[in-house]
């Protein structure tokens, strides 16, 4: 045992500086641990744009597209559906899409680049199910509007351009994906017009 | 000839391990009061399910492939082609509702009987802990089969994070490891369910043992068995051989060894759990749609979501006060709040009387109502939403929360009738 005296100051660095440095380590040990929970690669690879044949689509029917694993729900609307969409703002949370729930091309009152075609993910903005489409038949969910969406989770409600209806618990409206349309009937979900 | 190689070999063991000494203190001289009625069936019970779990989870890994593509035939496999591999699904299966069964129960135990007041707070909090795990780890458990109710049950649940400010949505995807619910998030939950979730289970378990012996355990009186040193006369001492660690520092009266008199009362509930397990087990393992819902039996669809998304029984509750608020954010925060209630509960009650049956009616009353409640939360839980139900939901809500805040008003100055000193017999 030596006989040096105890220097407490040195001490207490020494120790602070240990800490100090082994706290650098243990962050800098967690960021492979956390970063590998991130989508990998391939998951990444796997969001590429889909392509979707609208041409055949009906007046009023809705067909599901899938997109990075989730369901796009593309409805060719009629002209009875697109003037619909006018008469209920009052009852909408965010009539005028200020949320930025679609990109800036679908900001307008269809939420879309032609009035006619809605494309919209078919995830519910609460908790994420998928809403279904009443056409015709949603007035027993809101009075004076015969199309719209209901989700059967948890009663949201949403009109026919995604705008989700006041009083239910889904916060926002359907988000409106990237999108554009390569012809007239060719639609591709997931890049917007001139990026592709 | 043989028992003297026995205690030799003890003797042997003890100089460098002190397993008979951890046995005294725990088991064989571990100082219980002498009244433990039903209630006290539950802690073991808890125990029997949890090692169930473990035996049956250990085997059902060897023949399950965790991946996306895999998981669903993989348990067709088990349950149609491994010899026994049924019986090991639904003994896992049914055993996770049982455990919820049992530690419903033994909660319900520490709520009637006042097991959670001081000095017992840190074992209350540690049981919490253990119930909050547990959560965990069924609803990652509840992923894997891969069935449609699994996929959207988890996309439901995982989705609430989504909730919070700014950062909800990158949290989501990375919970997720994907766009959607995918190979990767069941892969991931798998690691959790069968590595993670077990050994801080287990460690938590040990800890809630430890706690409960340092402080001993309650009893349906709420009377204090340890009195202190010097103040019983001898005559009145309990007449049985306690660990030293217990008589050095109090007078141990009431109270009988846990090994054999518990043990012996606890193998007793053992058999007439198991009875009423297996009969569960063997003649409704789906439990009629609660423990293994319908959907479950269609591969995971994310283009479909099934009619009704319903969380396991279990979770019923806490589902229904998330869904009662129209506000996703809020909801969120209301039921992580529910059980936030439960662990704060030792601090809402400022009474120091603990049974309920030297409390005043009011609380017997405030008990019962809380009970109902909770009950009625959980049936709602499980079925769809409609303006009724999230009516008598909103009420059940005010009933929850109300119980632990007119506890905090009333027990500090409540109505109580004269706890006795000791234990009639």
């Amino acid at each position: 045992m030596s006989n040096v005296p105890v220097n407490n100051g040195r001490r207490r660095f020494l120790t602070a500086a240990t800490a100090v440095v082994g706290g650098a380590g243990v962050v800098g040990a967690a960021v492979p641990f956390i970063a590998s929970w991130n989508p990998s690669a391939r998951a990444k690879a796997a969001g590429a744009p889909v392509e979707v044949n609208v041409g055949k689509i009906q007046p009023g029917q809705l067909i599901r597209a899938e997109w990075r694993g989730k369901p796009v729900y593309v409805v060719r609307r009629t002209e009875e559906t697109i003037n619909e969409l006018a008469t209920h703002d009052d009852q909408l949370r965010d009539p005028s899409s200020e949320m930025a729930q679609q990109p800036e091309y679908a900001t307008n009152a269809y939420r879309s680049i032609k009035p006619e075609f809605l494309v919209a993910l078919g995830v519910c903005t609460h908790l994420g199910c998928a809403p279904t489409h009443h056409g015709g038949d949603f007035e027993q969910f809101v009075e004076g509007v015969p199309n719209g969406f209901f989700c059967p989770c948890h009663g949201s409600k949403f009109d026919m351009a995604g705008r989700v209806f006041q009083g239910v618990p889904a916060p926002l409206n359907l988000v409106v994906p990237e999108h554009s349309f390569v012809n007239d009937d060719t639609l591709l979900i997931g890049v917007s017009q001139g990026d592709a | 000839m043989l028992m003297k190689l026995a205690t030799d070999f003890m003797g042997w063991i003890d100089k460098r391990l002190p397993v008979t000494e951890a046995w005294n203190k725990h088991v064989g001289q571990y100082p219980a009061p002498k009244n433990f009625n039903f209630w006290y069936f539950f802690g073991s019970l808890a125990m029997l399910v949890l090692v169930n779990q473990i035996l049956t989870g250990i085997w059902l890994t060897m023949n399950y492939e965790p991946s996306g593509d895999g998981a669903f035939a993989s348990i067709e496999y088990i349950m149609r082609d491994v010899d026994y591999g049924w019986l090991l699904r639904y003994m896992h299966s049914t055993g996770a509702s049982a455990f919820f069964v049992v530690v419903y129960m033994h909660m319900m135990r520490g709520l009637m009987y006042g097991s959670y007041q001081k000095p017992r707070e840190l074992l209350w909090i540690f049981g919490m802990l253990i119930y909050l795990v547990l959560m965990a780890e069924a609803f990652m458990g509840y992923l894997l089969p891969w069935g449609n109710m699994s996929f959207w049950g988890a996309q439901v649940i995982i989705s609430l994070f989504g909730a919070i400010p700014i950062i909800g949505d990158d949290l989501t995807l990375w919970i997720r490891g994907d766009y959607v619910i995918s190979g990767a998030t069941l892969n991931r939950f798998f690691a959790l369910h069968v590595i993670a979730m077990p050994l801080v289970l287990v460690i938590l378990v040990f800890l809630h043992i430890l706690a409960l012996h340092e402080v001993g355990s309650n009893n349906p009186e709420g009377v204090d068995t340890k009195k202190p040193k010097g103040s019983v006369k001898p005559e009145e001492l309990s007449k049985f051989k306690f660990h030293k660690q217990y008589t050095d520092k109090y007078d141990i009266v009431d109270s009988i060894p846990f090994h054999p008199y518990y043990s012996v009362k606890d193998i007793m509930g053992v058999a007439g759990f198991l009875i009423l397990f297996c009969w569960v087990m063997f003649f409704f393992p789906e439990g009629g749609g609660y423990f293994i819902e319908a959907p479950n039996f269609t591969p995971a669809n994310s283009l479909k979501t099934p009619e009704h998304i319903a969380p396991v029984w279990y979770f019923g509750p806490f589902y229904t006060i998330l869904r009662v608020v129209p506000d996703k954010l809020g909801g969120m925060l209301l039921m992580f709040a529910a059980i936030g209630m439960l662990f704060a509960l030792p601090w809402f009650d400022r009474g120091t009387v603990k049974s309920v049956r030297y409390r005043s009616k009011l609380h017997l009353v405030n008990l019962i109502q809380f009970s109902i409640c909770f009950v009625i939360l959980g049936a709602l839980g499980t079925m769809p939403a409609s303006p009724t139900a999230n009516l008598i939901g909103v009420i059940t809500t005010c009933g929850y929360f109300g119980f632990f805040i007119s506890l905090w008003f009333y027990s500090k100055n409540e109505n109580t009738k004269p706890v006795p000193e000791r234990i009639a017999d």
